[in-house]
């Protein structure tokens, strides 16, 4: 019997059920202060466990360009605290239920072997795992036969390629891709009536990936992207004496003589000179992209929907600003601690099984409900347009309208999916409700 | 918007002429934004007077008497209290971190308060302010209710998605419940039977036996031309006389009216934008909608299921409370 057609009986019947989540009843908290009125705070607060859930997450210390401004401090647990608040808070819910989650820690040095390292971890079976990885190595991990049956959480890249040639059914991303992002700017700047675009791009491999979705995003919303450039700038030395002045002439060069245009996209993900770009450009441009007003899943400066709740509660485990990777990596585990706590089983793939389901839904502060794609395991989510320092607006945008999902208006709708699960083709066809 | 407007110019001279109660109820809306709180004449529905609160009121209840009116200023980590007839803020109290929503026990001699950012029901006196015990429950408590007995409190925690049972006897835990994703708010049956918990972001209804504490029921909301994302299910209400229950569904911009026998979706009402808490005055013939996108509030008639009228108040407006 192979195990795709097991998934996607499961998930037919699930669909079939249709039903909306259940409530569980816990008549014994765990704590037996039902019986025991005196019982006293001590013992409620670590009650016996019940049930053991493993998460690994597995990283890489990969060289990452050094923020342009003096404001942002140069990190290097990006990510990995914003899981270990993910444990806490499953298991602040877990006391009550007797499931708890217990984080692994397995991040390699630069040059380091993390497929290695997945082999040990995937030695005695398969696992629930965060990926903390680049495209390649997330890919060699995914690929080996010992993760078949494990559940890997990309909670770091937003390469397109992941999400369609390239994907695999035992994936799911919780961060955005770079189309969902592109749509995500675009809806609001066609919103604005600001449809005319002039990409000016780094030359990173990463920053053609961007600037090819935003081209697809024009086509899709009714924007134009007026005229491309390239500019290679090597950041170097953050803190320069008097480097001001050369900047304030190249960004001008760069952006003069060029088409019309209503905002200037600055796409520089290796984080050379984007941040130079505002009020530099040759005419009164906006900057949108990678600096200015950016896409993405979490900033400082978010509070809505309780997001307060989440930012200080960071602040007071890891005495520093949750980063967008931070709230990635509180997001994968959470995503396992969801299913752990609801799946009736809580065996590895009793628990891929269920955030594979139709069953499955996440909340992260965003006043919806996350859910996944299954034609290429995205999770569904809304995303934050953001200036500098506040939230200025939230795609999916009014009036971008979907038969089924409005947040399926960012990224790769089913019909323009190129992701092929070889395992159950069938299933994919259904489109999650 | 404009057919509303319509229909108030008929119905309202109607409304007024078939006999108000001999004396006006006063009205209390939260405004998160504004850091006050408006009080209306129920009668005329005009403004009395705009209180200035501490910051980021959210929360806003009455005790059993009726006497005080109860407001969460989250963002100054205090609850405040306001005299009803002289319209003044008269204590504030620390509650703890960023409380977001309370109940008064059924003698008013103790409140309970959900602190959102620190995982705390705070249960104190009322009239001291002395805190009496923190109860540990799940991440980002909100929802806060008495049973109608007054032996037993229900807190909702949003993130654990529970609802936690606290015997008031002994200030413990009896029971926690996993209900549907963010549970907002819980709303007894006026006989004690069962208790609601409405799930903002699963969308759904959870009715769960006050005795055995199981979920007896999941009611879903369906909107014809509404994406199931934006049925977010928050404030409740119980008809006076408990057949039915109204719940504000938030982007959806519509209240449901549900059959309390049946579990059935009996009618859905559109008000304003993203409507969160609502209320029912003393006699039970309207429901008052707070809507937090269009900063005014909603009148519904609960005869005809029909909007009266929607009047101003201040940005933000998200609970509602009333006094005689």
């Amino acid at each position: 019997m192979s195990f795709g057609s097991v998934l996607s009986r499961i998930a037919v019947t699930a669909l079939l059920l249709a039903i909306p989540a259940h409530g569980y009843a816990v008549k014994n908290p765990g704590n037996g202060v039902s019986q025991q009125a005196e019982a006293s705070q001590e013992d409620r607060k670590q009650p016996e466990s019940k049930t053991k859930v493993d998460i690994f997450y597995l990283g890489k210390k990969y060289k990452e360009p050094i923020p342009l401004s003096l404001l942002e401090p140069i990190l290097t647990d990006k990510g990995v605290q914003g899981a270990r608040l993910g444990i806490l808070d499953n298991n602040a819910t877990a006391r009550f239920l007797g499931v708890e989650t217990v984080l692994h820690e397995h991040i390699v040095p630069e040059d380091g072997d993390v497929v290695a390292e997945a082999k040990k971890i995937l030695a005695e079976g398969p696992q629930l795992i965060v990926a903390d990885l680049e495209p390649a190595d997330l890919l060699a991990v995914a690929e080996l036969s010992e993760a078949k049956d494990a559940l890997i959480l990309n909670m770091r890249s937003a390469d397109d390629r992941l999400r369609q040639e390239n994907c695999r059914y035992n994936i799911v991303h919780v961060v955005p891709n770079w189309a969902m992002r592109a749509d995500a700017l675009a809806q609001y700047l066609v919103w604005k009536k600001w449809p005319r675009w002039m990409i000016v791009k780094g030359v990173k491999p990463e920053d053609d990936d961007y600037a090819e979705a935003i081209k697809r995003a024009a086509k899709r919303f009714g924007g134009k992207v007026v005229e491309e450039r390239t500019y290679k700038f090597e950041a170097g030395s953050r803190r320069v004496e008097t480097g001001h002045q050369q900047i304030q002439s190249q960004v001008p060069d760069v952006t003069r003589n060029a088409a019309d245009r209503d905002v200037v996209f600055v796409v520089d993900t290796g984080e050379a000179f984007g941040l130079y770009f505002m009020y530099r450009t040759a005419d009164p441009d906006p900057v949108v992209g990678t600096h200015g007003l950016t896409a993405s899943i979490w900033h400082r400066a978010f509070e809505q929907w309780g997001g307060m709740s989440l930012q200080t509660a960071f602040d007071k485990l890891a005495e520093r600003d949750m980063t967008e990777r931070d709230y990635g990596g509180w997001l994968a585990v959470r995503a396992f601690g969801e299913a752990a706590t609801r799946s009736p089983k809580k065996d590895v793939r009793s628990l891929r099984d269920y955030i594979l389901s139709d069953k499955f839904r996440v909340a992260g502060f965003k006043g919806q409900k996350m859910t996944v794609r299954p034609w290429d395991h995205q999770l569904r989510q809304p995303v934050l347009i953001m200036g500098p320092r506040a939230l200025v607006s939230i795609s999916p945008q009014d009036g971008f309208l979907h038969q089924h999902f409005p947040t399926d208006t960012l990224g790769f709708d089913e019909p323009e999916s190129a992701c092929l699960f070889p395992e159950s083709t069938e299933s994919e066809t259904t489109v999650q409700r | 918007m404009k057919r509303r407007n319509a229909v108030i110019l008929i119905v309202a001279p109607i409304v007024l002429l078939a006999g108000s109660p001999a004396y006006a109820d006063k009205i209390f809306v939260s405004n998160e934004r504004d850091n006050t709180v408006t009080v209306l004449d129920s009668d005329s529905l005009e403004q009395i007077k705009t209180i200035a609160t501490g910051r980021r009121p959210r929360g806003i209840v009455t005790g059993p008497d009726k006497k005080e009116v109860f407001v969460c200023v989250g963002d100054d980590n205090a609850v405040q209290v306001i005299d009803p007839n002289t319209l003044e803020v008269v204590r504030t109290m620390d509650s703890g971190p960023d409380p977001e929503l309370m109940d008064v026990a059924k003698d008013g001699k103790t409140i309970y308060v959900a602190n959102e950012d620190d995982s705390m029901v705070t249960i104190m006196k009322p009239d001291t302010g002395e805190l009496i015990i923190e109860v540990p429950v799940g991440v980002e408590p909100e929802g806060m209710r008495v049973s109608p007995d007054g032996k037993v409190t229900v807190a909702t925690s949003e993130s654990s998605s529970m609802a936690h049972f606290i015997d008031n006897a002994t200030n413990e835990l009896m029971a926690n419940v996993l209900v549907d994703t963010r549970p907002r708010h819980a709303e007894w049956e006026p006989d004690g039977q069962n208790v609601w918990v409405s799930s903002e972001i699963g969308g759904t209804v959870s009715v769960i036996d006050g005795t055995t504490r199981e979920v007896v029921k999941v009611i879903g909301f369906e909107i014809p031309g509404v994406s199931p994302e934006q049925i977010q299910p928050v404030g409740m209400r119980f008809s006076k006389d408990g057949k039915r229950i109204f719940v504000a569904l938030g982007p959806a911009n519509r209240v449901a009216v549900v059959n309390a026998d049946t579990f059935e979706v009996e009618d859905y009402v559109l008000v304003g934008q993203r409507p969160w808490h609502l209320e029912i005055d003393p006699d039970g013939s309207r429901l008052y909608v707070a809507n937090g996108l269009t900063n005014d509030m909603t009148v519904i008639d609960l005869e005809t299921l029909k909007p009266l009228k929607s009047v101003p108040v201040g940005r933000l407006p998200w609970g509602i409370a009333i006094t005689p």
